[in-house]
């Protein structure tokens, strides 16, 4: 049973791997993983100190109001349990990215994604990780993660993504 | 791609604008800054030619150029099948009772010969119905390829002759071609004449690419690529081929617009999360930060004179048209309506800056003077932005995406046309979905 829980997630990561664009390989493991984010409530028995865990038991996003850059309660909630985990797996790095949802012009966007993702950044910093292990991007309004024109889809995609890009074990 | 100086090899001989002005009869003419005007008659015949190679791109040439003149919502050509006077009769003399008897109020004709060296001379002439006088007469010689420059060439001195204003037919557009589903567009830039034709691919969708602008002579563009997932400012010259990245910045640099001379950058730079607004001289490669503000500064475009520069930023808590001097002094906000002001970009000519407003969920595209005054909004729709200038300050063309659907259904871009009266809003034509146009200036 756990072996195919197990399974099954890498398959999903294995398809959004196979979505990937040879040019932007660091962008795609936070879009294709939206499948795990879905599973970050209920803690699942994954080997500890892997992409997977976490994806699945820290949680690789948090969410934003619309044009704010602050981080909420619960977002500072996950980035503890982020700064925990890369305090952990000493030798992991991430990017960050930074995206916004669509209700935004796209050059305004970029720069919006840009203080989204310096704002993860700067709160990881501050709670003691190497700001030479975080590396940022921004998206803009480019990538979303859930389709659609509505509230629901817009919150998920106004977003900080915390990509694993080294470091963790696989 | 053939060098441009040769591409053109347009050589305009004559030039016989004679304005015979008969009697005390006003001239044929159409006033463009009237709100809603009844579009002008015209007959626009094929051009004519001895041989069939000749009578074919007569006929390619005057659907080119009706098309041009139906397209700016000025001008009516009358359907061709309602013509009384025969081609040939045309050349030694027109008509004019059997051109008023179909309504027509101005009248084109023209004639195309091959010359000795292959290459084409193609004349035309335009005539006021009424007045029965001729308004304009020119010959240009051309290689056979160039027939459609020619053809734009020939609508834009109509349009002179008539409106009294610069035409914009004999231009180009650049843009972002879209394709792939909604959660990964692939995007690409492509390049085509103002009327869609000629369309190709300048980037093959391996990076991301963004926000394509022109410099001045139209040869170079400036643009945002995701090169080896790295956003910077690049350059790419259209007639090498060649692309390279601007500056060596630390951070992501986007936000690219040429100053009107060509020889600089305007940018955003994002340093530690927080964008300002640069410079970059393309002569010496040296960068100078012109604005410095915790806030988001971002999408400068300059005054044509380059006086001023105009951009948008949230320092007063949500977006803000703002305008300073060239070098980074005398900030001022000019934009005091409801809602989000972006995108800004100065009109050709310094009357007027056109903008992206965001106001009760819905997108809208519209002008204002440059101290924020006589705002008119053109267009709105569920999402639209990026306005981009003809180069006669007349036309706006801007993109517009559909919403999507939880299947990611829907959601496609597509490029319009609108008039500076706010009326003839037209979608252009592309090969699949497009977004972030811009025009050109008139091709040198």
């Amino acid at each position: 049973m756990r072996l195919k829980i197990v399974s099954l997630l890498a398959a999903l990561l294995l398809v959004g791997a196979c979505a990937t664009d040879p040019e932007e390989t660091g962008g795609q493991t936070g879009t294709g993983a939206s499948t795990g984010a879905t599973g970050a409530g209920g803690a699942v028995a994954v080997e500890p100190g892997t992409i997977q865990d976490f994806i699945v038991n820290v949680g690789d996003r948090v969410f934003f109001d619309f044009d704010k850059a602050t981080l909420s309660a619960k977002a500072q909630e996950t980035l503890d349990k982020q700064a925990a985990w890369l305090t952990r797996v000493s030798g992991a790095t991430i990017l960050v990215e930074g995206h916004c949802d669509e209700r935004g012009t796209r050059e305004y966007n970029l720069a919006l994604g840009e203080r989204r993702a310096t704002a993860v950044k700067d709160y990881l910093a501050s709670k003691g990780i190497a700001a030479s292990r975080i590396k940022t991007i921004s998206y803009g309004k480019e990538r979303p993660a859930v389709l659609g024109s509505n509230e629901w889809a817009w919150s998920q995609n106004r977003r900080g993504v915390s990509t694993i890009t080294g470091g963790a074990k696989s | 791609m053939i060098r441009r100086n040769r591409l053109i090899g347009v050589i305009l001989i004559v030039a016989v604008a004679t304005a015979l002005t008969a009697g005390a009869r006003a001239e044929l003419q159409v006033d463009i800054t009237r709100g809603h005007l009844q579009p002008l008659p015209i007959a626009i015949t094929d051009f004519h030619g001895e041989g069939p190679r000749e009578q074919e791109a007569g006929r390619d040439i005057a659907s080119v150029v009706a098309a041009d003149l139906e397209r700016s919502g000025l001008f009516k050509p009358i359907d061709k099948r309602a013509f009384l006077q025969d081609v040939s009769s045309l050349q030694v003399q027109p008509r004019f009772n059997d051109w008023r008897v179909v309504n027509a109020q101005a009248l084109v004709n023209g004639a195309i010969t091959v010359q000795p060296d292959g290459r084409l001379k193609v004349e035309f002439r335009l005539w006021d119905v009424f007045a029965e006088t001729q308004m304009a007469g020119l010959q240009y010689r051309t290689q056979r390829e160039n027939w459609r420059r020619v053809a734009h060439i020939i609508a834009d001195a109509i349009y002179k002759r008539i409106t009294g204003e610069e035409g914009y037919f004999d231009t180009r557009i650049v843009y972002v071609a879209e394709s792939g589903p909604a959660s990964r567009r692939i995007k690409r830039l492509a390049i085509m004449d103002q009327d869609g034709a000629n369309h190709r691919f300048l980037t093959d969708g391996r990076a991301l690419v963004l926000t394509p602008r022109f410099s001045r002579t139209a040869q170079e563009i400036t643009y945002l690529s995701y090169f080896n997932n790295t956003p910077r400012v690049y350059l790419f010259n259209i007639e090498t081929g060649r692309q390279e990245v601007l500056g060596s910045f630390q951070g992501m640099t986007f936000a690219p617009r040429f100053a009107p001379n060509g020889n600089a950058v305007l940018m955003s730079y994002a340093e530690n999360g927080n964008s300002d607004i640069y410079t970059m001289d393309l002569r010496t490669r040296k960068s100078k930060r012109l604005s410095s503000h915790p806030a988001i500064d971002t999408s400068p475009s300059f005054s044509p004179d380059a006086k001023r520069i105009v951009f948008n930023s949230d320092r007063g808590g949500s977006q803000q048209l703002y305008a300073m001097n060239a070098d980074g002094s005398n900030v001022q906000r000019i934009s005091f309506g409801q809602g989000r002001y972006a995108t800004p970009v100065w009109s050709p000519r310094g009357d007027l800056i056109a903008f992206t407003k965001q106001f009760g969920g819905r997108f809208f595209i519209g002008v204002m003077r440059p101290d924020g005054s006589g705002e008119r909004l053109l267009s709105e729709s569920f999402l639209e932005e990026g306005p981009t200038w003809a180069p006669n300050g007349r036309v706006l063309m801007f993109f517009r995406q559909e919403p999507t659907d939880k299947d990611g259904g829907g959601g496609g871009a597509s490029l319009y046309t609108v008039d500076l009266t706010g009326h003839n809003l037209r979608r252009v034509v592309t090969p699949g979905f497009a977004s972030d146009p811009a025009w050109s200036s008139l091709i040198p």
